[in-house]
């Protein structure tokens, strides 16, 4: 294993999806169920078994819209509110109104949802406005049910394959060139559809451990789709909406504030005062925990140690099983007890992620991105605040549409040099007899990201940055060596980082005003509706640099009232909410 | 080639005694998200499951899922 090995095969499928996490599976399923003859493949850079951001699980659905509890309305107006207005609401919507239709189809998976006594389901409010989050008691099964409906749909799985471009001809969609991770051979798939459910870009900023892998998100999620999506030409929007988490410091996972909120856990300050209202993820709530940091009030925390034995107890069952269960072991390690003692928070690095923010590769209400043929879901593609829920319905949505879409199309043709061209650039790395290995290559990536595009941003910080990565390219596509192929799949991810790095500086710079809270914070400018009330969208330039252009926000079809706006924007308790 | 040999303490740890990667077993090594567990033959002829690389995201599906309870995650001496 982890030779270089020669060699080139090619397959044709009707449907390829690359990235087998949470939104590729539910795709899969839904466009083998509608059209059975259809020819479906999964391929996944690592195990579709335990790939993806929900590899060991999920504790809860964030935003699921249940009839009678919220509406497919409140929902939209929600997240409109929560973004700051930057949102075609209709994808939101069409969200919200159908992912009660997945919730069911997920529970008859065998995926359970918490019910009270009366056997409803037992949604939690964690939003500032609506009620959303329901509980997942068994969510460390959802990985295990999934694979059991792929191998039942009998789709066709490619695992330990990582696709690295794009292939387009004909102005539409033509297939992708990837590469085993294990062998280094190559593999170009021709297809009619390709559903892109790469995941995050969550390998951007460093953790401040320093450990290249301490990452939020699931570290495999290094980027590709919006790297193969710029590379092929797509429009990305709203890069600059960076993803930013407050997290348990050091281990760099979710607090999960979503599963102790209900239960009277809540962020606090060093005092053990409160000082958000509301625990829902937002830029400006994000923006209020930095200030209370930078303000000297901090540490900030999250504190359990008011609540009830039994309490802590079933917080400390959910949190220690599902989505990060070494969580357990790090508390251990340190000697924390809830129940004695506040859990230390911090602010995560930098990263795309729309599962909690507002950017990615840009799609419409079908999942369909700009390029005729080529879909997007989940993390990596701009429906905001997808969470979960999100990522399996946009999905479905994108797997639905793309069997209609290869009803009257066949193969589009494409030029075979392209697929030469990438090979060389792929196995350039192998072909030298030292230089600089790809985690240095990465690590300084990631540096420069923390130092000059951690938000607050600054322009000539930014500008700095800009001029850094352009050496790391230099050395990059010059230098870079590996030994086996296990190491030529991280010099990709190498080069994928460092293509998001330079998007997430050439958007931030694009938008002159400040917008999202701490996401977009510009320290030089003030927010600027009249201007930029808009998307900004980000493709490759003809001189192959990021070009940009602004989009207009779709009209919404829920209006939100004047006083309804500021919702999100009024984050901080007032003295007489603290003092309680 | 100067590159430098620099150790590393790894987070992913098998009980020799419990692998079961002499009957074939690969699970753990099949699992893994970000691809870093290897299988080992020692002098003697024995296979275990090893962290080849120390590129851990601390997620254990290669504890979870081994047969035998051989696997152990630990938390990445940086952050732990």
């Amino acid at each position: 294993m982890d030779e270089i090995l020669d060699g080139t095969t090619q397959i044709d499928c009707d449907i390829l999806i690359i990235g087998g996490g949470t939104a590729g599976p539910m795709a899969a399923l839904k466009a083998k169920r509608k059209n059975p003859e259809a020819n479906v493949v999964l391929l996944d850079k690592a195990n579709v078994k335990r790939s993806g951001a929900i590899s060991m699980g999920m504790d809860g659905l964030n935003n699921s819209v249940i009839p009678g509890y919220a509406t497919p309305e409140q929902y939209t107006k929600e997240i409109t509110i929560a973004n700051d207005g930057i949102v075609d609401q209709k994808a939101v919507y069409r969200y919200a109104d159908e992912c009660y239709g997945i919730i069911q189809e997920l529970d008859q998976f065998g995926i359970r949802f918490q019910k009270d006594q009366n056997g409803e389901y037992d949604v939690k409010k964690v939003h500032h406005i609506g009620t959303y989050v329901l509980p997942m008691p068994n969510g460390d099964t959802v990985k295990k049910a999934l694979y059991r409906q792929l191998r039942k749909a009998r789709i066709n799985i490619v695992n330990r394959y990582m696709a690295t471009r794009l292939l387009t001809g004909e102005d539409r969609i033509a297939g992708a060139i990837c590469v085993n991770t294990r062998t280094a051979e190559f593999l170009v798939v021709r297809a009619k559809a390709v559903i892109m459910a790469l995941g995050a870009a969550g390998r951007l900023g460093l953790p401040s451990s320093g450990y290249l892998y301490g990452t939020y998100e699931n570290a495999s999620n290094s980027g590709e789709g919006y790297a193969m999506s710029y590379h092929a030409g797509a429009g990305l929007a709203n890069l600059e909406c960076f993803q930013i988490n407050p997290l348990i410091k050091d281990y760099n996972g979710p607090a999960c504030a979503y599963v102790a909120g209900p239960m009277g856990g809540y962020t606090a300050n060093a005092q053990g005062e409160r000082f958000i209202e509301c625990d829902y993820w937002s830029g400006q709530m994000m923006q209020e925990f930095y200030d209370e940091l930078q303000g000297g009030k901090g540490p900030v925390y999250l504190k359990l140690n008011h609540l009830a034995e039994e309490t802590v107890a079933e917080i400390e069952r959910v949190l220690h099983i599902v989505e990060r269960p070494t969580r357990g072991h790090f508390h251990k390690g340190r000697g924390t007890d809830y129940r004695t003692e506040m859990i230390e928070m911090h602010i995560s690095e930098v990263g795309f992620c729309s599962g909690h923010s507002a950017s990615g590769v840009f799609v419409d209400e079908h999942a369909r991105t700009t390029i005729p043929g080529l879909y997007a879901a989940g993390d990596m593609a701009n429906v905001p605040h997808n969470y979960m829920l999100g990522a399996f319905t946009n999905g479905a949505f994108a797997g639905l549409d793309a069997v209609d879409y290869i009803k009257d199309v066949d193969f589009a043709d494409f030029d075979m040099g392209e697929v030469d061209a990438e090979q060389t650039r792929v196995l350039a790395p192998t072909k030298r007899d030292d230089g600089i290995p790809p985690n240095q290559i990465e690590y300084k990536t990631r540096r420069f990201v923390n130092d000059y595009l951690q938000p607050p941003k600054v322009t000539a910080k930014m500008e700095l940055a800009q001029r850094r990565f352009a050496e790391v390219r230099h050395d990059m596509e010059n230098e870079m060596y590996v030994r086996d192929s296990h190491e030529l799949m991280r010099s990709l991810e190498a080069s994928t980082i460092l293509d998001c790095a330079d998007m997430a500086a050439a958007a931030s710079l694009y938008r002159t005003e400040s917008r999202w809270g701490l996401y977009h914070n510009r320290v030089e400018y003030e927010r600027d509706d009249e201007n930029w009330f808009c998307h900004t969208i980000l493709t490759k330039g003809d001189d192959g640099k990021p070009a940009h252009r602004k989009q207009p926000v779709q009209p919404y079809v829920v209006e939100i009232d004047d006083d309804e706006k500021n919702a999100y924007a009024n984050q901080r308790v007032n003295s007489t909410v603290a003092a309680e | 080639m100067p590159l430098a040999q620099t150790s590393s303490i790894v987070p992913v740890v098998v009980d020799k005694a419990l692998c079961i990667a002499d009957k074939g077993c690969t699970v753990c090594v099949d699992v893994c998200p970000l691809d870093v567990l290897r299988i080992a033959a020692s002098d003697d002829g024995t296979q275990t499951a090893y962290m080849k690389y120390d590129e851990c995201w601390y997620c254990m599906p290669c504890e979870a899922d081994c047969p035998t309870g051989a696997v152990t995650v630990n938390l990445p001496y940086l952050l732990k």
